[in-house]
């Protein structure tokens, strides 16, 4: 039987893979993917979440429709993340953090 | 769904999900997510959203991704050269993640009723498309609306971006 605390444990693991990704790896571009692990963490969440909610034999279909809009407002983040990427990379040649430290303090 | 299909899914979701942080070459990373986004979107129909695990494949694993590859290949990225870790920033990645997980497991167990099972549904002959549609369209029409500006904003924001000048 699978109850809705495997789909959270599953979905926490899948986040802190992806923030592992984000704090351990220095590729920008591996770093933009271990993001999109995340986001996809807190839609299965989310999802679990509707599917436990049952109402009139229906499930909450609001978490659906919140994370319609996390996956639409995610693939609009990618489209403008590599598009950032690809102009550092005409600008500098590189896509490692390390050497993209003009900011850094 | 039984807890077979269920475990193996999301197996399959996190051994590839850790190989996307693993592997030194880009585009097996890339590969990886793929195969992860994939079973992430079984693990969706398995809770019975049909609707947002063909968006999940059709997206994700088809939109996405294939942009991802097209960057990797376009900016020609190699793997990367073994070289060696930074000490501090592995030790205190490797401590923020390990509490987190603690964190998650603790608020699971302590959440009252999250070990029962789920309760049966009947969605009718519309099945969930409707639901999710009538709900998208009526109580959050503005919402969809300001999405799709985002969107747009977006696109335009990507073209100005890539022009080869930038003023």
């Amino acid at each position: 039987m699978v109850t809705l605390n495997d789909y959270l444990i599953v979905s926490g693991i899948l986040f802190a893979i992806g923030f592992a990704g984000v704090l351990l790896r220095r590729n920008v571009i591996i770093i933009f993917m271990a993001l999109e692990l995340m986001l996809n963490a807190a839609n299965l969440s989310l999802i679990g979440f509707a599917r436990y909610n049952v109402h009139d034999r229906l499930p909450d279909y609001n978490g659906q429709v919140l994370a319609f809009f996390i996956i639409t407002v995610a693939a609009a983040e990618v489209t403008v993340g590599l598009a950032i990427i690809v102009a550092l990379f005409r600008a500098r040649q590189t896509t490692h953090v390390e050497d993209i430290n003009t900011l850094k303090f | 769904m039984s807890p077979l299909l269920f475990w193996i899914f999301a197996a399959i979701m996190l051994v590839f999900g850790g190989m996307v942080v693993i592997h030194r070459n880009p585009v097996a990373s890339a590969l990886s997510l793929v195969v992860s986004f994939l079973a992430l979107a079984a693990l969706f129909v398995s809770l019975d959203a049909y609707f947002i695990g063909v968006i999940q494949i059709l997206v994700y694993a088809g939109a996405v991704m294939v942009l991802f590859l097209f960057i990797i290949m376009l900016l020609d990225l190699k793997a990367e050269l073994r070289r060696r870790p930074n000490l501090p920033a592995v030790c205190g990645g490797f401590v923020v993640i390990f509490l987190f997980i603690v964190a998650i497991a603790e608020v699971s167990f302590r959440f009252q009723g999250g070990d029962a099972s789920f309760q049966p549904i009947a969605q009718g002959p519309q099945g969930d498309i409707w639901h999710v549609g009538m709900i998208l369209f009526q109580r959050y029409n503005i919402a969809l609306q300001v999405v799709g500006t985002l969107i747009l904003v977006a696109s335009i924001g990507v073209v100005v971006l890539s022009k080869r000048e930038l003023k």
